[in-house]
């Protein structure tokens, strides 16, 4: 059926949506916005680079203890870079009322959540993720651990970014928000972190990798499944 | 069936039933401290190897053990508070999650104090140790979360569902650093055998202790609640007549 350009059926209902295209929309829309703010893409990028380029400066710039801190410093990181950038999820359309529209569709909150939150995703976490090899070079990673670092964190960073939607849900409704999204979604990102990082220290050591794939992968499964919840519950307290 | 359930939900009801029930806990916690910390610290035997030192773990041991409560108790106050929208269920909550944070601390503190003689440190990255700091700050966040938000109704709605998101990731904050570093010895399980190394004689007065703690808790977080109770209803008219007597 061909769609006339108010959505609008000759009887005056509106042409109903499948939630498929709803979620299709949705994340259309977000990734629209986010490449006409280059910067606000760029910006997660920046401080992924410099804060893993502080760590030979704080720590020494010997290529030994490098190797050894090299696979922590790039997931922490990646944690606190993701951590920056949560805030462009939620806030603009808080603030310019599209958020409230969101709430108002029909469609399952759970999909357009999750769309939204896969975009953030695309748009912070794939972009730490591809710049990770360079880093990780960086500070001297040992050669086999290249493909163990970027498959963990592309496993670990969208859990990262839909824990983070829960805490940026809770708090979009409030004045200063910066440090108490941290101290309430740091704590929760702890096993991503633990995982990850050892899974890249692991295979340095010829140990078998199966159980922190697996580990990850049931994080990101369990997050998938309930993290929009927890979100979607989030903004309907956050919105009212 | 439910009435019970609804009237727990008054908090004029449970401000009343708490009066009568705080006399009687005064002195079970009482008898059951006095008699506890006596026993611990006077006729329980020295460890052979960690000598007067174990004393320590009937304040840790017990303190540590109601501090793990304590997520489980806010998320279940947080799953009553969002279903059922009971006042009285996010007071609780709101109360007991400082009370909490303060018996993590103590659990953290008298860790410290014990493992500097056994094991040469003051902190360890061990499993459990790290855990416990990760639930101290998780209670942080929900009590930051608390204070940021300024209507009441929002911040109850807001910290319940944090409590019930923490309380899901507590275990699996558990296991992961438990599978990523383990120190601390495993919990001693109970035997009535005298000849073990955790016999009778080392476990009774732990367990005294663990209830006499258990009351204090209790009596904490009801004291807590009742002036929480005092503060939300002012302008109810119970309030304002207790009020009214305690002037005259």
């Amino acid at each position: 059926m061909k769609q006339n350009a108010l959505n609008i059926l000759p009887d005056g209902q509106p042409v109903p949506v499948s939630t498929y295209t709803a979620f299709k929309a949705t994340l259309r829309r977000d990734l629209l916005i986010a490449l006409k703010r280059r910067n606000d893409l760029l910006n997660p990028l920046m401080f992924f680079l410099i804060v893993v380029s502080l760590f030979p400066l704080g720590v020494s710039s010997d290529p030994q203890e490098l190797t050894r801190i090299a696979a922590g410093t790039v997931w922490v990181s990646a944690l606190l870079a993701s951590m920056l950038s949560l805030d462009n999820l939620y806030r603009a359309d808080y603030e310019d009322g599209s958020l409230e529209q969101l709430l108002l569709s029909p469609q399952p909150l759970y999909f357009l959540v999750l769309a939204k939150n896969i975009g953030h995703w695309l748009v912070s976490g794939l972009p730490v993720v591809l710049l990770s090899p360079l880093l990780a070079y960086m500070l001297y990673l040992p050669g086999d651990a290249y493909w163990t670092l970027v498959f963990t964190l592309l496993l670990g960073t969208p859990v990262l970014s839909l824990f983070g939607s829960i805490g940026v849900a809770l708090t979009v409704g409030l004045g200063s928000r910066g440090l108490i999204l941290a101290v309430i979604v740091l704590p929760l990102t702890v096993p991503v972190l633990i995982i990850g990082a050892k899974a890249v220290a692991d295979v340095s050591l010829g140990l078998p990798l199966a159980m922190h794939y697996s580990l990850l992968g049931a994080l990101l499964a369990l997050s998938l499944s309930l993290a929009p919840l927890a979100s979607a519950a989030a903004l309907k307290i956050s919105v009212n | 069936m439910w009435q019970w359930f609804y009237r727990l939900g008054s908090p004029k009801w449970f401000y009343e039933m708490s009066g009568k029930w705080l006399p009687w806990l005064y002195v079970l916690m009482t008898v059951l401290m006095s008699v506890g910390i006596v026993w611990a610290l006077l006729f329980v035997p020295q460890d052979y190897q960690q000598g007067d030192t174990i004393r320590i773990m009937y304040v840790h041991v017990p303190v540590a053990s109601i501090s793990l409560a304590c997520f489980p108790l806010m998320a279940v106050a947080g799953i009553i508070t969002l279903v059922w929208k009971m006042k009285l269920a996010d007071m609780v909550a709101k109360c007991a999650a400082p009370i909490g944070a303060w018996f993590t601390a103590v659990a953290l503190a008298t860790g410290a104090i014990w493992g500097q003689p056994i094991w040469g440190t003051w902190w360890a990255w061990d499993a459990r140790l790290t855990s416990m700091l990760i639930q101290f700050f998780l209670l942080i966040g929900v009590i930051a979360l608390r204070s940021a938000i300024e209507s009441p109704d929002d911040s109850a709605r807001a910290c319940a569902l944090l409590a019930i998101v923490g309380a899901i990731n507590v275990p699996i904050i558990k296991y992961s650093v438990e599978w990523w570093n383990t120190l601390h010895q495993p919990a001693s399980n109970f035997s009535m055998d005298n000849e073990s190394a955790f016999g009778p004689e080392i476990w009774v007065p732990l367990v005294i202790m663990i209830f006499a703690v258990y009351c204090f808790f209790v009596i904490s977080l009801i004291l807590s609640t009742r002036n929480e109770i005092l503060r939300r209803e002012r302008r109810a008219q119970w309030v304002q007549d207790i009020v009214a007597v305690e002037k005259v």
